[in-house]
């Protein structure tokens, strides 16, 4: 099926975009911004709001119809494989399945400092409702925190017995995100540790398709919650198992 | 502003002087010790500055050399750190004995030629004396750089509050002056140039200006000068004193404070819990360090700005509420305890709460109106929500309003600007347009709704006031029951334990010697603050059995 941006009728394509030019405002501004709007590809632009900025540069917010269009049938959604469940159905799953908890470790690596997704994943208290892996039954928790480096983080891994290990990473100037990411990576195969682990990461700017290419089994982006990491965590540690087992 | 909240004054003073009691406990400990940055910090006060050829900065060539001798102690006793008696008896003795600059003696420090215990001493006084003359002249720049900036508002004027404080990330200092630049031409009263993510972790101060930083730029006291010049242009273009912000916080809290103070920085981050519980550093390290950063913040007419923001960024605002409070008045009896006076005390808070609770407005309300009625002289700061702006900018541009608006109502001093795209990417400039556009049609179009309306007595803004003023009560009360110290390690604050032996930059903390040299405090504090440290130094000297007879040459 192909289908267009919807304002208030079926294949309108009405989209608003909003940037900034460094143009002093005036009309040989607006119709720069109305000129580049239609090389986005917006037929009909609206320059519905335009705004000096006082150093030079103007703001625009523009409305215009869209000439593209996407057809879902070709799509692949980047999306880890698993079944999200709730926690508790997760827990029963474990239970059913693994017979024992999955040992996880996590970490903020390298210089990130910020643990608010990490903790909203592992810690027990969770995020607006969503309870953290800590609150199952099916999950033993190490939480390292920030500024952790790859070396520690796998070092804990392995002084625990760590099934899986959790990634965060919020810092992505100059792809510092990457790099220490590969490097974790890199780390674990030299120490012919990478299979025996799920990896994991998550952060604003992961996505799924990065963390595989990266080298993970699995990443996710803003807003996921903990029973979606959770449900990933023990279908996957179900499937290394029993290759090949329904996991639902 | 009339009290609106009807709190119970003897309550407060019951909560303000358990805190007072708290931090005379730690005080007691800090007086007895010093820490490598706070030795540092002098070494720099003393004009050593620069890096050895490895890029080493020679503050820390010269403490490390220090470190490494020893002295030896009374009769059976056992021999003692070198550090022990100051690095400024170290440095003044090489520079009486050889006839070196401070300068010079650091350098031969620093390309391995001199070894500073071994060499042989001079007379106690003159040392003593030398120290003293090369800190007054330090004290004498300090107070002008203070002088300079009371001139310079003076003459351009102070801005109405709340000020409008914006921040520029962008690792490179030069790119951050442009960004600097343009925010103060949309009305930034005040820039904050955040540092590059983990410098709070680095046991030095890198050195020199700096193009590279991660989400941050680096603190140097090169950055600091090029920014301040381009601030202290802007001011001319805009007609008004814009002040500038970086963070003396971590491992480096005294050294970067010297920097500040000595290149005219308006306000420092300078909280004394917060790198304990969200950096772990060693709580005897940061108490110690907190102690000498704030003197010198103190002494400069720096703002401190107190991190209880943070508080509320691992914790639910609902729930922790009385972990703010109650550390803003921890905060502000260490900071007393530093010789910085009320005026100078920025005490944080933040709009954090969840925006899906019925009548979260009103608990915002009473916690703003908390903190300015209990801290009625503070140029109280206010942070904007951070931890549910969630990418949808449209519902954020509205939380951040809803921060504006209790901002202006409530009398906030120190106002950082939420931006519609926190959580997405640092600022763009139409996002810094925005966010200032929302700020200054609610300070404008709200600026005297405070004044007129009343709150209704018994009413549920006055009720959640007084819970929270209840709980941070009892949790002062249960604090000072344990010790601040065991307080931390049962993670009474923010949910983090932290050992008292734990964390980083334990081995940094030395305790003072009877002969202990450090003449800043004797200098900078006002009295009854300077007696009272003069007493504390005495009681190790009559601890360690030296008597009323020996003052005079140990000093």
């Amino acid at each position: 099926m192909k289908i267009k941006p919807y304002g208030d009728t079926t294949g309108d394509g009405k989209v608003q975009v909003s940037f900034t030019l460094p143009l002093a405002d005036g009309p040989q501004a607006v119709e720069a911004a109305r000129r580049l709007a239609l090389s986005m590809g917006l037929d009909n632009p609206l320059v519905a709001h335009h705004q000096d900025m006082g150093v030079g540069y103007t703001f625009f917010i523009i409305y215009g119809s869209c000439r593209h269009e996407v057809d879902t049938d070709d799509l692949q959604a980047s999306q880890a494989d698993f079944h999200h469940l709730t926690m508790d159905e997760v827990t029963a799953q474990a239970r059913e399945n693994l017979g024992r908890p999955v040992v996880v470790v996590g970490a903020c690596t390298g210089s990130d400092t910020h643990t608010v997704g990490l903790d909203a994943i592992m810690n027990r208290k969770g995020f607006h409702g969503h309870y953290g892996l800590e609150s199952s039954p099916a999950f033993v928790t190490h939480n390292l925190g920030s500024q952790v480096p790859n070396e520690v983080l796998v070092a804990r891994a392995v002084e625990v017995g760590a099934d899986a290990i959790l990634v965060s990473k919020v810092v992505t100037q100059k792809n510092i995100h990457v790099t220490d990411l590969t490097e974790l990576v890199d780390l674990l195969e030299a120490e012919g540790l990478r299979d025996r682990v799920v990896l994991v990461c998550g952060g604003p700017r992961i996505s799924h398709e990065l963390a595989v290419e990266l080298g993970y089994d699995a990443g996710f982006g803003p807003g996921t919650v903990a029973s979606e990491v959770g449900s990933f965590l023990v279908q996957e540690m179900i499937r290394r198992r029993v290759p090949g087992a329904a996991v639902l | 502003m009339q009290s609106q909240l009807g709190l119970d004054p003897g309550q407060i003073s019951r909560a303000r002087d358990a805190a007072r009691r708290i931090t005379g406990q730690v005080q007691a400990y800090i007086d007895q010790h010093t820490t490598t940055s706070t030795e540092r910090a002098i070494l720099r006060l003393l004009d050593v500055n620069g890096v050895e050829a490895d890029g080493v900065p020679l503050p820390n060539c010269v403490v490390d050399n220090i470190m490494a001798g020893e002295v030896a102690g009374p009769a059976g006793a056992a021999p003692r750190n070198a550090l022990s008696r100051g690095a400024a008896y170290w440095l003044c003795n090489a520079m009486l004995r050889l006839e070196l600059s401070a300068q010079e003696v650091a350098e031969a420090v620093g390309r391995g030629r001199l070894n500073l215990t071994e060499v042989k001493p001079v007379d106690d006084g003159a040392i003593h004396d030398l120290a003293y003359s090369l800190a007054e002249t330090a004290v004498i720049k300090i107070r002008s750089n203070r002088q300079e900036r009371d001139e310079r508002i003076r003459r351009l004027g102070d801005p109405a509050t709340p000020w409008l404080y914006i921040i520029v990330a962008t690792g490179n200092i030069y790119e951050d002056v442009v960004q600097a630049r343009a925010a103060v031409k949309q009305g930034a009263d005040v820039i904050a140039v955040i540092r590059s993510t983990a410098q709070s972790l680095l046991d030095y101060v890198p050195y020199g200006p700096t193009t590279e930083g991660f989400a941050g730029t680096y603190a140097t006291q090169a950055n600091f000068r090029i920014m301040r010049e381009a601030l202290d242009e802007a001011s001319e273009e805009v007609g008004r004193y814009v002040r500038l912000t970086n963070y003396a916080s971590g491992l480096c809290m005294p050294e970067i404070a010297a920097m500040g103070a000595l290149e005219r920085l308006d306000m420092m981050l300078n909280d004394s819990l917060y790198g304990i519980l969200f950096r772990d550093i060693n709580m005897n390290r940061t108490f110690v360090d907190q102690y000498f950063s704030r003197l010198l913040n103190a002494y400069a007419g720096v703002i401190i700005n107190t991190g209880e923001d943070n508080y509320l960024t691992t914790t639910e605002s609902y729930e922790a509420a009385h972990t703010v409070l109650a550390s803003q008045f921890i905060n502000e009896q260490f900071a007393l305890r530093s010789g910085l006076p009320v005026e100078q005390m920025g005490l944080g808070h933040a709009f954090q709460m969840d925006p899906t609770i019925e009548d979260g407005f009103l608990y915002e309300l009473a916690q703003a109106l908390l903190a300015r009625e209990i801290f009625p002289g503070a140029p109280l700061k206010y942070m904007p929500p951070t931890r549910h702006m969630t990418g949808n900018i449209f519902q954020g541009h509205l939380l951040d309003a809803m921060h504006n608006l209790v901002s202006v109502m409530t009398d906030q001093h120190i106002h950082l600007v939420g931006m519609l795209t926190e959580a997405i990417h640092t600022p763009f400039l139409q996002d810094r347009y925005l966010s200032i556009e929302n700020f200054r049609y609610i300070v404008k179009n709200a600026r005297h709704l405070g004044d007129e309306i009343t709150l209704r007595p018994g009413g549920r803004v006055q009720q959640r006031a007084q819970l929270v003023l209840d709980r941070a009560t009892e949790l002062l009360e249960e604090v000072e029951r344990v010790g601040l110290m065991q307080a931390i390690e049962q993670g009474l604050f923010a949910g983090m334990k932290r050992p008292v032996d734990g964390g980083k930059g334990l081995d940094g903390v030395i305790p003072k010697g009877p002969d202990y040299l450090g003449p800043f405090p004797h200098l900078m504090l006002p009295e009854p603050l300077r007696q009272a440290h003069a007493d504390a130094e005495a009681s190790i000297r009559v601890r360690n059995g030296l008597g009323a007879a020996e003052r005079g040459t140990v000093r």
